[in-house]
């Protein structure tokens, strides 16, 4: 039984964005950080990632945000979050992310800077 | 408190990859007829997905399943998860997150989303009992 879970990405300017779509647990986070991957290798380095059609993410999805944030500080990029529900919000503060990583209330803003 | 017995149902699920969304699906429905709110039904949700995750990750059980149950009080739902693992030393918690730790937030999310978490924990398996309280009727 899975749900469906779907990873796209863009280019706006100087951002990747990141649109996920589905509950973020071990194996779709695995996805995310595949696509975030490719996106490095092309050679960017900032990062956005919509979570507007995420329900939930579980602990170990967030661990694995929490590599990519790891990685853009290694290169010196970014990595932000816009569209967050409540409940992903909340999430991220407990897991401590917001210290390193910015959240946005939408895409257009993360994308301003 | 009013003496109304409380409605229990039990749910089996077996320890494979998504299958906690078995048990979301019914929490849905049970929290969302007990008038929680959107923001309290995404909370209780995740909460349980991450008790049912730690008996898919850590209990080590021999048998294949975890059982969920939901118990509708006058005042709160119980939300239970029960594996039948070897246990651990629940009283002993993670430590305060160092930056950047990756793992060791489930039990801190769900004290955190959750009114009560308690753990009752033996070689035989442990049980995870988890109350939210009802929002206030208007
Ligand atoms: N049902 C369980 N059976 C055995 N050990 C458990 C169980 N639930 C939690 N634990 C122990 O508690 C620790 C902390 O769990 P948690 O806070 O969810 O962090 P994480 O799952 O990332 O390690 C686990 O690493 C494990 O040692
Ligand atoms: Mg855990």
């Amino acid at each position: 039984m899975s749900e469906v879970f779907k990873v796209t990405s863009r280019q706006a300017g100087k951002f990747i964005v990141i649109a996920v779509e589905g509950y973020i647990n071990n194996l779709a986070g695995e996805k995310v950080l595949d696509e975030f991957n490719r996106r490095t290798a092309e050679g960017y380095r900032h990062f956005v990632l919509n979570l507007e059609k995420t329900q939930l993410v579980n602990s170990i999805g967030v661990s694995i945000l929490i590599e990519m944030i790891e990685k853009t500080q290694e290169f010196n990029g970014s990595l932000a979050f816009c569209s967050l529900l409540p409940i992903i919000a909340k999430t991220f503060k407990i897991m401590g992310l917001t210290q390193y990583a910015r959240v946005y209330e939408t895409e257009a803003e993360a994308i301003a800077g | 408190m009013s003496a109304n017995a409380p409605k229990r149902f039990e749910l089996e699920i077996p320890i494979a990859h998504d299958r906690e969304l078995e048990a979301t699906k019914i929490a849905e429905q049970v929290a969302e007829e007990m008038q929680f709110g959107p923001d309290c039904v995404a909370e209780i949700k995740l909460a349980l997905i991450e008790g049912i995750i730690n008996a898919f990750e850590h209990s080590g059980s021999a048998m294949q399943k975890v059982l969920v149950e939901f118990a509708i009080h006058d005042e709160e739902l119980e939300v239970v998860v029960q594996d039948f693992g070897q246990g651990f030393d629940a009283s002993s918690k993670p430590a305060a997150a160092r930056p950047l730790q990756k793992r060791g937030y489930g039990r801190r999310l769900m004290e955190s989303l959750m009114d009560e978490v308690k753990y009752f924990t033996s070689p035989q398996g442990t049980r995870l009992v988890m109350k939210k309280r009802r929002p206030k009727r208007a």
